[in-house]
């Protein structure tokens, strides 16, 4: 076990202003265990008064080696990973892995099974960001909000269990399409949320939107402009809020994103009030995705039927000696993948989410890279915060919606 | 090659003299170490590729010269287009100049592939350790780096591994 | 075991110390804010309203070690954190309990490389394991209530 790491001032000499060696400035831990920090993030915070004059983001407490573990892993055996980077977003986490790895073996998907993850993608959005406005209101005290928000993602984490049998860490979107169709009670249920839900949303807006202690601490706070966030590497709503329109369901459409009539919310003011404001609507939006991909859903196969990469169904391997031989060949071995790199990204709800696969011809990847949205939004931490007080900082780390199983890996 | 990328390709041809390669839709150029800082001065203020998606290594094994490919991956807001750099450096001594002055989000993705692979980045202002303890030693992505891997315990050999595993007391 | 009942109405209950005291230690068990990473998510929903656990009186969670006596470890400890939480096990007075929540608490979970210590039992001594990836709300109920259990059957001369 390492030793606890007591950083001293010589360590970070170089990232503190002058003033900070002198002992003019506080040099203070806002530590890896802080109600506000939404998981372990540390920060090193060096303030004048209550004023953040530096802030130095410290990572790596919750650094799991995804990477390196999933290179010892079949390609089907290490999707059970996937869902553990951002667990806020397991189902997009899946749909990111499946679609890299179908783009590297050139594999179909029926389009039943791209209504079914586009379905699941977006509520698992719309869970997300209630989840992300819970905490934050709790961290500006709304506390409120938290009880509201929670109460709806149970709703939604019960269609996930009725059609995956887990309700977070589904692995329900595989290579190939879907793992089984879902169930009889699945568009009832699904019908039911989208008649309930915007009601809700209402109510949550009636509670913060024009709210003018929330409006004191949010408008006007934690303002970067969009040049700046680009060069940092943001992207998704923190982007979106600085005027940037930039949304990889609309540029770079994929399982058929581009038969659904949606609009992308933007802001101009990129503070903390217009991340807040994204957000909300693109809960509304959300749910105009999945009303639509509902009323279009065809009927026809869940998943691909080319059984070189996809089991064959199990009544098939008593009668036919193809399917018993490809069955036989995907459990001792995996299957095989062209030699090459790709690169996919797909749309989180934090911002880019892509895989980079180096495959040497063999079962297992040779090398998988996960481009995580959270890791470059916080890095634009230190920027927004400079000037202003600790407090503001509690809502701005709020905004900037960090996970950090995202940004350690 | 989408039409408009072909150009992007001309124009880098054209400064740098770069060779191309094409793989399921994906471009990726290949450069070499002292050009990378230009090029990517380049594509953020000439060809509008504003954005460095990400920035990682992959390691081809200890015996192969040069050992580690590094690709930087841009993406043009404005334009809708993607594009890779990829940078081969070598097994001994590995050492690359920063673009953190070039893309402000290249300072923790440098620092990232220092903790993981080893590799150097001349004139990075802070390159410590970002994920794993500051005294730990080894740089875990690398292929001869053991994935640390313990023995799951059965019930046939539940008590040898219980006798070595070091529970807390108190 | 002492003899409870109401003595005709005097009022008079009896029953020994030992009773009494792990009676009320159960009752009002605070548990520290220690969520680490998808088991804290649905630790979170244990304490929303579908599964509330302000019913075992512990909605309101402590993040100040110095103050609460239960510390549910929920999710996966890397090699860095793994001090952090043996010093703020170290700052929890007295009488204080540890249920490890979830897989890679408990055993390493899925992860079986170096960066994840394989069980926090390997940092700090644990009370009860609650399984599962992540375990549902109902099921870190049941090891709270199996904490009770645990806690019942304490002598005082142990933990003194």
């Amino acid at each position: 076990m390492a030793q606890l790491e007591e950083v001293t001032v010589d360590q970070i000499k170089h990232l503190v202003s002058e003033r900070a060696i002198q002992g003019e400035t506080m040099l203070l831990n806002m530590g890896p265990q802080h109600p506000s920090t939404h998981g372990v993030l540390r920060l090193l915070l060096e303030l004048d008064g209550e004023t953040v004059v530096n802030c130095i983001p410290v990572i790596g407490y919750l650094h799991t080696g995804i990477e390196k573990n999933m290179e010892a892993k079949n390609y089907t055996k290490a999707e059970v990973m996937t869902d553990r980077l951002d667990y806020l977003n397991t189902v997009g986490n899946n749909l990111a892995y499946s679609m890299a790895v179908e783009k590297l073996v050139g594999l179909d998907v029926p389009y039943r099974a791209q209504s079914i993850r586009v379905i699941l993608a977006e509520l698992q959005r719309i869970s997300s960001h209630l989840i992300w406005l819970g905490t934050t209101g709790l961290d500006v005290a709304a506390m409120s909000t938290f009880l509201y928000c929670f109460r709806e993602r149970e709703s939604i984490m019960d269609i996930l269990e009725m059609c995956s049998g887990q309700r977070m860490m589904t692995t329900y979107i595989r290579p190939g399409g879907v793992w089984r169709d879902v169930p009889v009670e699945f568009e009832a249920a699904v019908r039911k949320f989208i008649k309930m839900f915007p009601r809700r949303v209402d109510e949550y807006e009636a509670l913060l939107t024009r709210n003018p202690l929330f409006l004191d601490r949010t408008y006007g706070i934690g303002v970067i402009p969009a040049d700046v966030a680009i060069n940092y590497g943001m992207t998704g709503p923190s982007l979106r809020a600085t005027g940037v329109n930039w949304d990889l369901r609309k540029s770079r459409p994929y399982s058929g994103y581009e038969q659904y009539d949606f609009e992308v919310p933007t802001a101009t003011e990129g503070d903390v009030y217009a991340r807040f404001l994204v957000r909300v609507k693109e809960m509304r939006q959300s749910l105009r995705i999945v009303e639509q991909a509902l009323d279009k859903m065809p009927m026809g196969p869940v998943r691909s039927s080319n059984h070189k990469f996809v089991p064959p169904p199990r009544s098939e391997i008593g009668v036919s000696m193809e399917a018993l031989i490809h069955h036989f060949k995907l459990w001792t071995e995996g299957y095989s993948t062209p030699k090459g790199s790709i690169y996919n990204a797909v749309e989180s709800p934090r911002g880019e989410l892509g895989v980079y696969i180096v495959s040497d011809g063999g079962p297992k990847p040779y090398r998988i890279h996960w481009r995580t949205p959270s890791f470059d939004n916080l890095q634009a931490l230190p920027y927004m915060a400079k000037g202003l007080l600790v407090a503001d900082l509690v809502a701005i780390i709020g905004s900037v919606d960090i996970v950090l199983g995202d940004v350690d890996r | 090659m989408k039409p408009e990328l072909e150009s992007v390709v001309n124009a880098l041809n054209k400064a740098f003299k770069v060779e191309s390669s094409e793989f399921r839709g994906d471009v990726t150029l290949h450069f070499t170490a002292d050009k990378i800082v230009d090029a990517c001065k380049m594509m953020r203020d000439e060809l509008e590729f504003t954005l460095l998606s990400t920035m990682t290594a992959v390691d081809l094994g200890a015996d192969k010269e040069p050992r580690f490919n590094v690709l930087y991956y841009f993406t043009s807001v404005a334009r809708n287009l993607s594009i890779g750099f990829l940078v081969p450096v070598s097994g001994e001594n590995p050492s690359l100049p920063t673009v953190s002055e070039v893309f402000r989000n290249a300072n923790w993705r440098e620092r990232e592939l220092w903790d993981m692979f080893g590799i150097k980045f001349e004139g990075h202002p802070d390159l410590r350790r970002i994920f794993m303890p500051d005294e730990w030693e080894g740089h875990p992505l690398r292929k001869d780096y053991p994935l640390g891997y313990e023995e799951p315990q059965f019930t046939f050999n539940y008590d040898e591994i219980d006798v070595s595993k070091p529970y807390a007391k108190e | 075991m002492g003899v409870e009942q109401k003595l005709a109405n005097m009022g008079i209950v009896t029953t020994t110390l030992e009773e009494v005291v792990n009676w009320s230690r159960t009752r009002a068990l605070w548990p520290m804010l220690f969520g680490l990473a998808c088991c804290a998510i649905e630790m979170m929903a244990a304490e929303g309203a579908h599964y509330d656990m302000s019913r075992f009186g512990m909605e309101l969670m402590r993040p100040s070690p110095r103050q609460s006596d239960l510390m549910i470890v929920a999710g996966r400890v890397s090699q860095k954190m793994a001090p952090v939480v043996r010093r703020l096990y170290d700052q929890m007075p007295d009488p204080k309990w540890v249920i490890a929540m979830g897989d890679c608490a408990s055993c390493g979970g899925v992860f079986n490389n170096y960066a994840v210590v394989p069980g926090v039992d390997e940092v700090v001594p644990v009370d009860v394991y609650v399984a599962g990836c992540p375990p549902r709300p109902e099921a870190l109920v049941h090891g709270i209530l199996t904490l009770y259990d645990k806690i019942k059957q304490e002598k005082i001369k142990d933990r003194a």
